[in-house]
């Protein structure tokens, strides 16, 4: 048998029919549906009188539009139309008998972190959502990636995708990373180094001992940013850090069935000689904790830095970075060190999970944020908080002055009440800083949750490696 | 969905690159539970200002191009998120064809499901499709998908490479998910024997 990647070998185990052309039929294990994407597919199921293929294989959960504060199963604190969004998932859940978490399950939260919490997510998958940051699930070695609405009624009628095959890229990350640097900033970096378009074509394995040290969370965190580097999907080859995190949870195997499972499991890395079409290997030592400083996830550098000039790019990134200095409101030259900082919102897909809060709460433990501060943790589901609450955590960010929110999306795009106003600067541990992406010309810097705490507690962006 | 048909029209310059999909359509108007009507909204907050007033410089507030049917736009056109609010909005505007150098992956599949033309060409040609669109509305240009080829307002013949299966579908305006449930049987054996293999999935 010719060597294969993870990659191929997953993609092989999901086609359902193969046309001479390449194009297949792929099809889907899990799909998890949220409010934002899913109205216009169900409207098209309803109008072709098709019902849901596979309900027991579809998961939704309300997450983009739900407020974070508290009284927010009253529907009345939504805007209308957030309001008839949400109202529609639960009509659309309930009609088509998918698995669905409201805002008044505990384990509502957002998808791409309810799902391998309560064990949707297993190695091997294909797993989609109509969300480019389902690639997180890539963590768990499973294909996992966005779609648009047209695909998500796809998957909603058949279970399967029309597909075509993407290239094999490895990106290595080797040795050992430095105390202070995280996998945002080993994600960063890599985004940094490929570009936002580095990684178009390509499904990307991340490998290398400095990866195969993180755990989950920091592997998702990895996994969920491979659509900013242009990836179609992120995976991490499944080993016992994952075998472990899968165990017990609800809806992972039990018994002879876990142990068929994990030795399916084992199966699924890449061959010695496996062929690569590109291949991108850094140093762990390198990489230091990297913010961004304009408007695409590839404007990274390390905290070190200096604010760069447009002379220093070629080609259309010129003018671009030229107009990114311009809506961020920095000058070439000046030390990434020296942004002041109005905002910090800890939370997202990207960074809203147990271990992130971990390491933000060592960071502010005992210390206030800078007067003026607006400060926020939103945790990533109703699990993570609890468990937050239980460690002590939440009240060492309410102690420290930040607030200390409900479960959802919430400012790392802004399509509820949390967002910045014009001009605001946010140290951010979302995934896009895009232009208006936390609200109309707020200014957003991509951290990790220790910078963020760092930023909060300090009012600048603050190498955490000096605190 | 209607079928591709061969079309002349105006060509839209926009060389910024990364140009992303909360640039396409922004967050605030993704709270609709329809495909229609977002037009209006497309780039909107490069368009207007707070005020709503147009803002004149951008490309399509100019009277040149305010009809335009073409974008010919910077390098990775559509990245970000997987929203196809971004092509609904682009189709509602009145867009069929953008033509960049690349295109962010999940942008790029949404668009052939909304019945539009996605086209990758070298720098070069890229680079002269925008110089023609930079003449205004008198540059017309012409597409036709069943020859594969872009015609610019000087004559000059571009050829360009689609996937044969999504040409078949665009040019016949056919449904994708009608297709795939002629496939049932195959879907059928398929998770039979799962079923078998990977039970506890």
């Amino acid at each position: 048998m010719s060597p294969k990647t993870l990659y191929d070998k997953i993609w092989d185990a999901h086609v359902a029919q193969e046309a001479e052309d390449g194009t297949c039929l792929l099809y889907i294990d899990r799909h998890l549906v949220h409010e934002v994407t899913s109205p216009q597919a169900f409207e098209g199921l309803r109008m072709s009188g098709r019902k849901v293929h596979a309900p027991d294989k579809t998961i939704a959960v309300p997450d983009h539009n739900v407020p974070t504060t508290a009284g927010r199963e009253n529907p009345d604190q939504m805007p209308e139309d957030s309001r008839i969004q949400v109202a529609a998932l639960d009509t659309n859940a309930r009609e088509f008998g998918v698995h669905y978490y409201p805002v008044t399950d505990i384990r509502q939260g957002i998808v791409h972190i309810v799902g391998p919490e309560n064990g949707w997510t297993l190695p091997g998958m294909t797993v989609v959502c109509g969300d480019s940051h389902t690639a997180t699930h890539g963590a768990f070695g499973s294909l996992a990636h966005g779609i648009g609405t047209s695909e998500v009624e796809h998957v909603l009628a058949t279970q399967t995708l029309i597909q075509k095959k993407s290239k094999n890229m490895k990106v290595e990350i080797t040795g050992k990373l430095s105390p202070g640097v995280t996998a945002k900033d080993v994600v960063l970096t890599i985004i940094g180094e490929t570009g936002t378009g580095g990684g178009t074509g390509y499904v990307i394995e991340y490998c290398g001992e400095a990866i195969r040290n993180l755990s989950m969370e920091g592997r998702m965190t990895i996994c969920n940013m491979a659509i900013e580097g242009g990836a179609r999907a992120g995976l991490i080859a499944p080993d016992e850090t994952t075998f472990e995190y899968v165990k017990g949870r609800p809806h992972a195997p039990k018994g002879a069935q876990w142990e068929a499972a994990v030795n399916w499991w084992k199966t699924l890395y890449s061959d010695d000689d496996a062929h690569w079409d590109k291949v991108v290997t850094i140093r762990g030592e390198d990489i230091a904790p990297t913010v961004t400083w304009g408007t695409s996830p590839e404007d990274a550098l390390p905290i070190t830095a200096t604010v760069p000039a447009p002379e220093d790019f070629t080609g259309g990134k010129v003018e671009a970075a030229r107009r990114s200095l311009d809506y961020m409101g920095l000058t070439p030259g000046m030390k990434l060190s020296d942004i002041e900082i109005d905002t910090v919102f800890i939370g997202s897909c990207t960074n809203g999970r147990i271990e992130d809060l971990r390491a933000a709460a060592e960071i502010v433990k005992g210390k206030k944020i800078k007067d003026g501060m607006r400060a926020m943790v939103v945790p990533g589901s109703g699990l993570v908080r609890a468990q937050a609450e239980e460690e002590g955590l939440a009240d060492i960010f309410k102690d420290a002055g930040f607030e200390w929110r409900l479960a959802g999306c919430s400012m790392c795009l802004a399509m509820n009440p949390d967002q910045l106003s014009e001009g605001e600067r946010c140290a951010s541990t979302s995934n896009r800083n895009f232009e208006g992406r936390q609200g109309f010309k707020g200014r957003t810097h991509l951290v990790s949750p220790a910078m963020a705490a760092a930023a909060a507690v300090t009012g600048k962006l603050t190498d955490v490696r000096e605190l | 969905m209607e079928k591709f048909e061969t079309f002349t029209g105006i060509a839209a310059p926009m060389p910024l690159v990364n140009i992303d999909t909360d640039m396409i359509i922004p967050k605030q108007f993704l709270k609709t539970i329809k495909r229609s009507g977002l037009g209006v909204h497309a780039f909107d907050e490069m368009r207007f200002d707070r005020e709503g007033n147009e803002v004149p410089d951008f490309v399509l507030n100019k009277p040149a191009y305010r009809e335009s049917s073409i974008l010919v736009a910077g390098d990775n056109f559509g990245c970000g998120s997987s929203r196809e609010h971004a092509p609904w909005a682009l189709a509602d505007f009145g867009i069929k064809v953008v033509v960049s150098t690349s295109f962010a992956d999940i942008f790029f599949n949404n668009c052939f499901k909304n019945g539009m033309l996605p086209i990758v060409l070298p720098q070069e040609q890229v680079d002269l499709l925008m110089s023609d669109a930079e003449k205004g509305e008198n540059a017309r240009m012409t597409v036709d998908l069943e020859a594969q080829e872009i015609t610019t307002s000087e004559g000059e013949v571009i050829k360009f490479d689609v996937d044969p299966f999504r040409k078949h579908c665009l040019l016949n305006g056919l449904d994708d998910i009608g297709l795939t449930l002629e496939k049932a049987d195959a879907i059928k054996s398929y998770e039979e024997r799962v079923a078998q293999e990977r039970p506890w999935v």
